[in-house]
């Protein structure tokens, strides 16, 4: 067998699956309880995050923890017009508002490198919090504010449909043009500079439209919460989860983030519920453990399995 | 008219005048040298070039349009690509993805894939990589990787390449292979700026050499005269010109 019939034999059996998954996932509300939605929305929105914040990240290597801003101003959007408007419209202008913010906050600071950017970005989340505060104890004059509620099903149905759009997206930088100059930028950005890549464009485009996507995240989830205010809106919880998700599943694959995401969610639910007691510290253990052990995450684990398993087939043919 | 042509360039670094009013022209299809002592200001007349620096002062022309102050990629798009002193391949990525980002991004940005490929994949055979395609750049051998920017830069469908010495570091056998390499680089038709330290190098490959001495013009002229003149061998050997026997 050549190598053009392995991979699209291959491509063939990853496509099936994948169209599994989704059935499965989209008729999930018609025979579960009501639990398991709810679960599955959050991890589809734990996904939503980390998928997104590698689509820049990963490539490029520019560690952002931003992605609680983007989300937070998902979140606000959907707060402030979630009564006026239809929800689909909502979600498209939280997702559009955080991508502006991604082009502004990305053409002021992706000139930082390394450790300078990462710092940015963080800073930017407290100051969108304070922003917030300081706007809603001086001017308005509330505290936090409440979100219209929507019943389980649509927020579940909502986060799927921006999963799919998400993955589709990702799949389609990954396999451009684009996707490789990322990898350029991530190895040598000068390099890629003087090999005719318009660095900083192909940076702030890519950093905008994963921004879009945290922040559609972010206003299907304001939904859940039905209040909100700067600290959980802005909660820098949601910096960090995308990062060490991604670190746990691996980037080297698409499907890397997603079942990183998938399992550590599942994981911190599990341990929530089941043993509140030992949660923290089981779950710090399995993220050293992970780091110490796993360092191109469950993807390199899994395709490490894969090749002894394939190598040993060959060796018997 | 010269393809380009630089007039009163300048750039300091703090105090230091690293390159000072240096005026240059290359002529369209020649190979021009640029040699000098260490610290002579060499690879910041090529960064100002390329667009790695800007210039305190003065104008830099390419094809008669001015280029100073525009963007390194814009450059490139251009037709001015160059190669580094200090190799600077993309480490992970397959030898053929680093030199099919040039084609993609190069001269002619609208290439499909499938096009882009060929086109590397014949650069690759140009420059004599053609066996390690699939491996990682960072494998490679330090004249390999030298090779494959020139790859990746001629990728990018040049007029202009600049050569930022080549042939440093490399053993006899692969000297040679360079040399030839430019010798057939130029004859595609591709103008060549080169610093070299090699001197056989530079004296059989170019027309024509430029001298810097600490930022500032010394000399220019045939590698003939080059050789012979008293300014240039009093800076590279001192006083006293028989200081090499």
């Amino acid at each position: 067998m050549d190598i053009t019939e392995l991979t699209s034999k291959r491509s063939l059996v990853s496509g099936s699956i994948i169209l599994i998954i989704l059935i499965l996932l989209a008729t999930v509300s018609l025979y579960s309880p009501g639990y398991t939605v709810v679960l599955l929305s959050a991890i589809l929105m734990y996904i939503i995050l980390t998928v997104s914040w590698v689509i820049f990240s990963g490539p490029t290597g520019y560690i952002s923890l931003a992605p609680a801003a983007f989300f937070g101003v998902g979140i606000y959007t959907s707060a402030i017009l979630g009564k006026a408007l239809p929800l689909p419209i909502v979600i498209s202008i939280g997702g559009l508002a955080s991508f502006c913010l991604g082009l502004l906050v990305g053409a002021l600071t992706l000139r930082l490198r390394g450790i300078y950017f990462a710092i940015f970005t963080f800073g930017l989340v407290e100051l969108i919090k304070h922003l917030l505060l300081f706007w809603e104890l001086h001017v308005t004059g509330t505290r936090g504010r409440f979100v219209m509620v929507v019943d389980y099903n649509t927020i579940y149905y909502l986060m799927l449909i921006i999963f799919v759009l998400l993955l589709l997206t990702a799949y389609l930088i990954r396999h451009s043009k684009y996707g490789l100059a990322l990898q350029s930028i991530g190895q040598n950005e000068d390099a890629a500079a003087h090999t005719g890549i318009n660095v900083t464009m192909v940076k702030v485009i890519t950093f905008a439209i994963s921004a879009f996507f945290m922040g559609a995240a972010g206003a299907i989830m304001a939904t859940k919460w039905t209040y909100i205010d700067p600290y959980i809106a802005f909660n820098p919880f949601f910096s960090f989860m995308p990062v060490l998700m991604a670190i746990f599943g691996g980037m080297g694959q698409l499907y890397g983030p997603v079942i990183g995401a998938a399992i550590f969610t599942y994981l911190e639910e599990f341990l929530i519920t089941r043993l509140p007691e030992l949660y923290m510290l089981i779950f710090g253990t399995i993220l050293v453990i992970a780091i110490l052990y796993l360092p191109d995450g469950l993807v390199g684990l899994i395709q490490k399995l894969w090749n002894r398993i394939s190598v040993r087939k060959h060796a018997y043919t | 008219m010269p393809i380009l042509e630089g007039k009163g360039v300048t750039k300091y670094f703090g105090g230091l005048a690293a390159v000072s009013n240096v005026d240059f022209n290359v002529e369209q299809g020649e190979a021009l040298g640029l040699i000098g002592p260490n610290g002579a200001g060499k690879t910041t007349l090529f960064n100002l070039i390329s667009a790695a620096l800007t210039p305190k002062s003065g104008t830099i022309r390419f094809k008669g349009e001015n280029i100073t102050g525009l963007s390194p990629c814009k450059i490139c798009r251009m037709g001015v690509a160059r190669t580094f002193q200090m190799v600077k391949v993309f480490p992970d990525m397959p030898v053929l993805n680093n030199v099919v980002l040039g084609s993609y991004f190069g001269m002619s940005p609208s290439m499909s894939s499938a096009d882009a490929v060929r086109e590397a994949t014949a650069l690759l055979e140009f420059v004599g990589l053609s066996a390690m395609k699939a491996i990682p750049a960072k494998d490679l051998t330090l004249a390999n990787q030298k090779r494959l920017e020139v790859a990746r830069a001629l990728a990018t469908n040049p007029e202009l390449l600049l050569l930022d010495e080549m042939m440093a570091g490399l053993n006899p056998a692969e000297l040679a292979q360079a040399m030839e390499l430019v010798t057939r680089i130029r004859d595609k038709g591709i103008t060549i700026f080169m610093i070299e330290h090699v001197m056989k190098a530079i004296m059989n490959a170019c027309e024509r050499i430029i001298v810097l001495h600490h930022g500032a013009k010394l000399a220019e002229g045939t590698p003939q005269e080059i050789a012979t003149s008293k300014t240039v061998i009093k800076v590279y050997l001192g006083e006293r010109t028989h200081a090499g026997s």
